[in-house]
């Protein structure tokens, strides 16, 4: 008896805890949109954000979108050539890549490569009580680290979705084109005809600006909460990791539940 | 590092990915093609209209000359009615066919044009007075097989 009731007691705590966790970070979030405003006029600071954030993301998304769009169109091919289908082979590699892989994927290597560097910055200024000493000087941390940092992931996000979706369908017509042999027409062709501007790639870029705002609210929040030790800020980058792909993949489901309702 | 060198790389990012996103939407999304064509609308009634969706091709000779733009029902003649939104640059006479097909056995349905010999053409909100209705498969299979029943029957 006294066993169950321990184990009852440790779902609730863990229940509590994430709970309060989850208001703590809404909370951060409402401060940050308050503090926001000297990121904006002091641009320089976000643009020196956006370039750890997104232009040092550039490589990665651009050469994984080529794989990703690479493997999408051999493994098409392999199924609807049995259907002689091969035609719709632009259809299948852009509506995937527009509509889901390019802002999902994106958003995935963006948490693990700019979020874990995010909440290891702020979480080592925090152990390295840089952002005691801010406070000491009346510069409020959260204005000048965390906003540009935030808004920084927040503008880096559909940008980076939108090249992974373009590399991704640029290997595609390699592997289309050059190696199976389908005519450039018909695979630009057919493309254009199923893609809708208003319902694929606008819906694409929305999800992906939700991404990007939850990623860099988790990666800040993430950071700013860790524990000012060596060990608190290895496992909060791992936390962030961890929390944004989750995030990302259940945002992603209720987005296009929603979205593809919308559409109908 | 500099603040220029920042702003260079942060400034080209930004092209390259808006340049993406205008690839996305012109190259991918076919944006710049249906705003360009100008479009009048001209009504079919069909009896049975099959798999025909909104947006689906009218094509004339093989070639894209309008989309379906919306179909409806009558409740009066209980008939479909469906408004085509042909391209201006293209003119048919009053006598023209409107007929549903299908591309291949489980291809896309479309609605094909054969122009007739009239000399007035079809102005717009004219309404198509011959049409086809689509062949609808189990209906054929159903005639077939009936026609068949029917030919047996008469040898002996």
């Amino acid at each position: 008896m006294q066993n169950i009731l321990g184990i009852i007691r440790a779902i609730g705590s863990r229940a509590i805890e994430t709970v309060s966790r989850f208001g703590a970070m809404v909370r951060f979030f409402g401060l940050v949109l308050i503090h926001s405003g000297m990121s904006f006029r002091r641009i320089s600071l976000t643009v020196r954000e956006i370039y750890f954030s997104g232009v040092m993301s550039l490589v990665i998304i651009i050469v994984s979108g080529m794989f990703v769009g690479m493997v999408l169109s051999l493994q098409g091919y392999e199924t609807l050539q049995k259907y002689g289908a091969q035609e719709q082979m632009g259809v299948l590699t852009a509506l995937s890549l527009v509509r889901e892989l390019g802002p999902v994927v994106a958003a995935l290597l963006f948490a693990s490569r700019a979020g874990s560097a995010i909440t290891a910055g702020i979480g080592l200024m925090k152990a390295t009580e840089q952002l005691k000493a801010m406070d000491m000087m009346a510069v409020d941390p959260i204005a000048r680290v965390v906003a540009p940092r935030f808004w920084a992931g927040v503008l880096s996000m559909p940008l980076l979705a939108a090249l992974f979706s373009f590399s991704g369908i640029l290997g595609g017509y390699l592997v289309a084109v050059l190696l199976t042999g389908i005519d450039a027409g018909v695979f630009w062709g057919n493309m254009q005809a199923a893609v809708d501007v208003r319902y694929d790639i606008l819906n694409g870029v929305i999800k992906s600006v939700i991404f990007g705002i939850a990623i860099s609210i988790i990666a800040t929040f993430e950071g700013f909460d860790a524990e000012p030790t060596a060990e608190g800020v290895s496992a909060a980058t791992t936390r962030t990791v961890v929390t944004a792909a989750l995030s990302v993949l259940a945002l992603d489901l209720m987005l296009t539940a929603f979205m593809l309702r919308v559409a109908h | 590092m500099e603040r220029k060198t920042y702003d260079l790389w942060v400034g080209i990012f930004v092209i390259v990915g808006f340049l993406a996103l205008l690839f996305l939407g012109l190259q991918v999304g076919g944006f710049g093609d249906e705003r360009r064509t100008q479009t009048y609308n001209v009504e079919a009634r069909f009896e049975n209209i099959g798999g025909l969706k909104m947006k689906a091709p009218v094509k004339s000779a093989g070639v894209l000359v309008g989309r379906v733009d919306n179909i409806r029902f009558d409740n009066n003649k209980f008939q479909a009615v469906v408004t085509l939104a042909l391209d201006t640059r293209y003119q048919f006479p009053k006598d023209t066919t409107a007929s549903i097909l299908t591309s291949g056995l489980l291809g896309e349905v479309f609605i094909g044009f054969d122009a007739g010999g009239d000399e007035k053409n079809l102005a717009p909100n004219d309404t198509i007075k011959l049409t086809q209705s689509a062949v609808v498969l189990e209906r054929l299979i159903g005639q077939f097989m009936f026609g068949k029943g029917s030919e047996t029957a008469e040898k002996k």
